[in-house]
């Protein structure tokens, strides 16, 4: 592994890759926001979302075809779908071509380094975010929530841009101490979690203004029934947030054993770990969160969005401001 | 940890009467109730977060102690204030360990009871069925033409797996009542406990955990972990005095590094050899690759690999004839070792009067290159790789303050020294290997190349396996507590349908757990239950 030369033809194929995807997403954003915006219209489209979210409850394994009932759609309906609709459709497939080109960067960038692509903050920007595009794929397949994608798209989009423009770095071999079979567990298990946890976190949004909206129908006025019910943006938040906090737990335990190989202790509250550490009290008071009477809903969506803003918070501060054992940014 | 709220007060009875004993007993109920309500553990963990976090924008003492003192001094009044209130050690603090206490103290509180229901549930059979399945958010039913053994023994195998009991209701109606996923809260309790255990095990670690620090030059020389003095800085738990360390003796032969072209450092390594329990004796050493990644690990301690430098070697020859070599660690100006500083320090030999030796000692301060290349009179360094060994240097003589008895970094010189004009600066120089300087007194000067040097840390924490293990426990609680589903599921059948013939199944279901996501599951098997088809079979 170490001394292999870099293959920058592939390296420069990847960054080609990488922006082309960019850029992509971008388009799939604009199609989005055309169908939020002039999609089937405001009361009927919520409508349907609600019905459609009704035959969908508890659909949680992957076997969701079998005997459950289609929802009663009437062809009225079906003629309403329109141009929107259809906008909206081709936007899923633009982000799925999208995310094939991202994966295909992700993949050129560590066989032209020979390592794993997630040893500096570009690439781990790249993961993050390729794995929060996968995660709402999946999402909305099981969800009625395709219109709202372009929400999501939007912070993978300035993430990408900022990780393609600001925190761009060439490709290389990284330093002895990442030089470890954990880089591969630990920074995939930590970019997997984060990327997931996008998904919670803007759903925990879109939840505070569904319920604010039907709370004071005033209020969010024309965005708001356009949402899908509080009960799906809950779930979805609940499902994604369920999925990734042991894969979180795991990456914090893995860095712990590769911190106890490479600096001599497992926990030393380094800004890091203290900031991941944070990060897994809130969404641990999340879970709790919903147990307790009077907690549900708004205020566990509340420490959600908190949770997300601290993973947030950690990717950037922590390792663009702070100096610690983990700045391995790669930056300036 | 417990979700209801604790039952309002009873009415006080007539003639209670409110004794200083009962007020006490009363207050510490109501405490405990309070400090195991799940809102309180809720608030707690808010607080550990909150409280966690100063530690991650401000520098710590215990790992940048030069940058905590800096960062008081630009802060004035302000950094004085945090530094009272204990914000530059947080999580040695009074107040973050009042949180974490308490948390703990909720931790215990909600899991004693809940370990006390968990038993009885385990013992418990399947509740009753209710009355009327209809209300239940989950429920099917039909008539079918089969009898309602049939239907009863159908469902037993389908059930299987569940935890389930047949009754005969008052009625004469009969009904299996069924539940599944147990293991949520087992895995629930794993988890708290791991937790708890982790907790303690930390605790426990912090106590009796020792870290130290020490530089050795890279040409076979020797670290033997026989007490304090041997280390250049040394970190303590509560309960280790220095005393009775574990005895082993390390030997550096060598230290090699390979860089890309860029210069980015790429592999340490560092051929050594140890000997540790008997092997003192019989002084037997064993060989040992020492990389980055790849610690020794001995009985009790282990030995890193944490950094490296060049150690430039000066010899000087006093007009007497007098020669002495040193080979002092200096270190790099930045990440790499393209430039490096230093201080390499020299009593005069043979001046047995401190006075007079105050105004004779020499230091050698300035800046080594392993590739360097003099422009212009100015030494540059072109790579961390030693190709070329270049020193500019000031020779400094006078006193350098050793005496003073305040402590001085080794890698530069006492400052306010040459600020009251007792050090002052006799020779300036740029010098290859070999070449050398000449002082006005006639002490030559010689730079004799360089050595390398590694930064070894060795650390020694008696419970870290205890706590990898509870933490280990605690993922794989988690798993079951968070991806198991608790749930019920009740069959009745009642002979006879509205037309006399057949029986009526009615199956119902309800989640325990939040956003389960039931459904599904539960349609499959009442469809089944209910048709008498299995699918499986087809």
């Amino acid at each position: 592994m170490p001394g292999a030369a870099v293959n920058e033809t592939l390296s420069q194929y990847s960054d080609w890759s990488f922006t082309t995807a960019t850029a992509i997403y971008v388009l799939a954003l604009v199609f989005f926001l055309i169908e939020q915006s002039f999609g089937a219209k405001g009361r009927s489209a919520a409508e349907r979302t609600r019905e459609r979210a009704r035959a969908l409850v508890g659909a949680g394994g992957p076997d969701t075809t079998e005997s459950v009932t289609p929802p009663a759609e009437n062809p009225a309906a079906r003629a309403t779908r329109g141009r929107a609709e259809r906008i909206g459709r081709m936007g899923a497939s633009l982000t799925v071509l999208g995310v094939l080109l991202h994966f295909a960067a992700l993949v050129m960038r560590g066989l032209a380094t020979h390592r794993v692509p997630w040893g500096n903050m570009y690439e781990y920007i790249m993961a993050v975010t390729f794995i929060a595009v996968v995660t709402w794929l999946v999402v909305i397949r099981k969800f009625p929530a395709r219109h709202l994608s372009g929400f999501l798209l939007l912070p993978v989009v300035i993430l990408m841009f900022v990780g393609g423009t600001l925190l761009y770095s060439v490709a290389a071999p990284v330093q002895p101490a990442l030089q470890s079979y954990w880089l591969v567990i630990h920074v995939s298990a930590a970019a997997t979690s984060s990327g997931i946890f996008l998904v919670p976190g803007v759903a925990s949004i879109f939840f505070l203004i569904r319920t604010a909206h039907e709370r004071n129908p005033a209020r969010f006025a024309r965005f708001g029934s356009r949402l899908p019910s509080a009960d799906v943006l809950d779930r979805i938040a609940y499902r994604t947030t369920v999925f990734a906090f042991p894969l979180f737990t795991f990456g914090i335990l893995c860095g712990a054993v590769w911190a106890e190989a490479a600096w001599g202790r497992f926990w030393g509250w380094d800004p890091k770990e203290t900031t991941a550490f944070v990060a897994w009290v809130v969404y641990a008071a999340y879970l709790h969160s919903r147990a307790t009477a009077g907690w549900r809903g708004t205020r566990a969506a509340v420490i959600n969005t908190l949770g997300f803003a601290v993973t947030v918070f950690n990717l950037f501060f922590v390792n663009l401001v702070t100096t610690g054992l983990h700045s391995y940014a790669g930056v300036g | 940890m417990t979700t209801t709220e604790a039952p309002a007060e009873a009415p006080r009875p007539k003639g209670y009467r409110n004794s200083p004993a009962r007020r006490v007993l009363a207050f510490l109920r109501n405490t405990w109730r309070g400090l195991t309500a799940m809102r309180t553990a809720l608030i707690l963990l808010f607080l550990l977060a909150l409280a966690a976090l100063p530690g991650a924008l401000l520098p710590q003492r215990t790992l940048n102690a030069p940058k905590t003192a800096q960062y008081i001094a630009d802060h004035g009044w302000w950094g004085t204030l945090l530094d009272r209130l204990q914000f530059f050690d947080v999580y040695s603090s009074v107040w973050f360990s009042a949180i974490y206490l308490l948390l703990m103290i909720s931790l215990i509180g909600c899991l004693l009871p809940r370990s006390f229901e968990y038993v009885k549930t385990m013992r418990a059979k399947p509740v009753l069925t209710p009355r009327r399945l209809s209300r239940l958010p989950h429920f099917r039913t039909a008539t079918t033409p089969r009898g309602a053994d049939e239907v009863l023994a159908a469902a037993r195998a389908r059930l299987k797996g569940w935890r389930s009991i047949e009754r005969v209701e008052s009625d004469g109606s009969r009904s299996i009542s069924a539940e599944r996923g147990y293991l949520r809260e087992t895995g629930n309790l794993i988890f708290h406990f791991g937790l708890l255990g982790l907790i303690l095990a930390f605790a426990l670690g912090k106590m009796y955990t020792y870290e130290g620090q020490v530089i050795v030059q890279a040409n076979g020389s020797q670290f033997c972990n026989s007490g304090v003095y041997a280390y250049d800085s040394f970190t303590p738990g509560l309960r280790v005095d220095g005393t009775d360390l574990e005895p082993f003796c390390v030997k550096v032969n060598d230290f090699s590094a390979e860089f890309t072209d860029a210069g980015q450092p790429i592999q340490y390594k560092s051929n050594v050899q140890y000997q540790a329990g008997a092997d003192l004796q019989s002084g037997t050493w064993h060989d040992y690759l020492l990389e980055v990644n790849s610690p020794l690990r001995l009985a009790g301690d282990r030995v890193y690999l944490l950094g490296n430098g060049y150690s430039p070697i000066f010899t000087i020859t006093w007009p007497d004839g007098t020669t002495r070599t040193q080979a002092i660690q200096w270190r790099p100006t930045d990440g790499t070792a393209t430039l490096n500083e230093g201080a390499t320090k020299f009593d005069p030999p043979n001046v047995p009067d401190p006075f007079q030796r105050r105004t004779k000692q020499l230091a050698i301060t300035g800046l080594f290159a392993p590739d360097g290349l003099v422009h212009g009179g100015v030494l540059t360094g072109g790579g961390p790789v030693m190709t070329n060994p270049m020193v500019a240097i000031d020779v400094m003589r006078g006193d350098l303050g050793l005496d003073s008895g305040q402590s001085q970094s080794i890698f530069s010189i006492d400052q306010s020294m040459v600020d009251d004009g007792r050090l002052t600066r006799v020779a300036r120089s740029n010098l290859d290997v070999g070449q050398s300087v000449t002082l006005d007194d006639g002490t030559v000067v010689r730079f004799d190349g360089a050595q390398r040097y590694v930064s070894l840390q060795i650390s020694h924490d008696p419970t870290q396996d205890a706590v990898l293990g509870f933490a280990i426990a605690m993922l794989l609680g988690l798993g079951l507590s968070l991806l198991i589903k608790r749930r019920r599921l009740w069959v009745r059948v009642v002979p006879g349908g509205e037309a006399g013939t057949g029986t009526v199944v009615e199956v119902g279901g309800l989640a325990r757990t939040d956003q389960a996501g039931y459904g599904e599951e539960f349609t499959r098997i009442a469809e089944e239950l209910l048709t008498g088809t299995d699918r499986k079979k087809r």
